[in-house]
């Protein structure tokens, strides 16, 4: 299977199958499009979210005197058997658009959340953000030319992670390696997760 | 709460019904919930409808969609997508097959260890 780039379509969604998501958090310009783009058989598309107390100005006539705060989310899809699609989202990473994030956080699977070594200080509100949260999430650090290389346990110390929180390297332009990374992901997920007990 | 009957202005229709539910289908439609043209023959009337539900109408007639899809192809608010749904859903238009896994709990294995089977065959 192969990414949008493919000259191949993503399949048609009947509207039968099972949905689910991952949200890609990260700070501006860390990858998260670049690494949507490359998992995604879609085309990566924005879907927007307005913030607003009443939700009452979306007559789209822009009047004058109103505000509005308009929060874009790349987002891919990809298809993982016949019944089962995994929608991928770039999680706004702003604080002031925690609702958003909330919302767009309710029922998803957990969150890549991708780091870039140079600024790692960028990473921490972000951090923070998913912690609050309450999901579950692995580190994948986006590897730039001439970015440091620090060895996965010593990014959990700085970044004071679990011991038990993935961290794993990607290049987000690679489609296998970001297969990788949500893989490293969804297998710590499953460690979280119980056996079935039902 | 319909505004069905209420003829006019779709900018005004759709400001009215907004206005009254902009968080209530937060549960039935998430951002992943796919959507589909309702299985009966014929369907409803559009008489009633405005533009942009009709502009949904016309997308699903391609292909089921997830929320975030029409937003994204509609170049509408999630939350304007969610109220113009919960109305096409009232009036017999769409319905929605597909189910996203129950929120509120942790995630199943049997879906995690789909997602990674999925994963692994990429």
């Amino acid at each position: 299977m192969k990414g949008c780039t493919s000259s191949e379509p993503a399949p048609v969604l009947r509207g039968t199958e099972v949905t689910t998501k991952i949200l890609v958090a990260g700070h501006l310009s860390a990858g998260k499009t670049t690494l949507i783009g490359s998992v995604s058989q879609i085309r990566p598309v924005t879907t927007e979210e307005t913030m607003t107390s009443a939700g009452a100005d979306v007559d789209r006539t822009d009047l004058p005197g109103k505000t509005k705060t308009t929060v874009a989310m790349d987002f891919g899809r990809l298809h993982l058997n016949d019944n089962l699609v995994l929608y991928l989202f770039g999680a706004p990473g702003q604080p002031r658009f925690f609702p958003i994030l909330q919302d767009l956080a309710h029922g998803a699977l957990g969150v890549l959340l991708l780091a870039d070594t140079r600024r790692l200080d960028d990473t921490y509100p972000i951090l923070e953000l998913i912690e609050d949260l309450g999901l579950p999430y692995a580190v994948a650090i986006n590897r730039f030319d001439g970015a440091p290389e620090p060895t996965a346990d010593r990014l959990r110390e700085v970044m004071r992670l679990e011991a038990t929180t993935p961290v794993v390297t990607c290049d987000a332009r690679d489609r296998s390696s970001c297969r990788d990374a949500l893989i490293a992901l969804i297998t710590h997920l499953l460690t979280l997760t119980p056996e079935p007990s039902r | 709460m319909t505004s069905a009957g209420h003829g006019g202005d779709p900018l005004v229709r759709t400001y009215v019904v907004t206005g009254g539910r902009a968080t209530a289908s937060r549960n039935t439609f998430d951002f992943v919930t796919l959507v589909a043209l309702s299985p009966y023959s014929p369907q409803p009337g559009r008489a009633q409808l405005n533009h942009e539900q009709n502009a949904i109408l016309d997308l699903l007639a391609r292909s089921a969609q997830s929320v975030a899809e029409l937003g994204a192809l509609l170049n509408l608010p999630i939350c304007v997508v969610r109220i113009l749904l919960a109305d096409l859903m009232e009036t017999g238009h769409i319905t929605t097959a597909g189910r996203i896994h129950e929120a509120a709990e942790a995630p199943d294995r049997t879906l995690l260890e789909a997602v990674l089977e999925g994963l692994h065959k990429l």
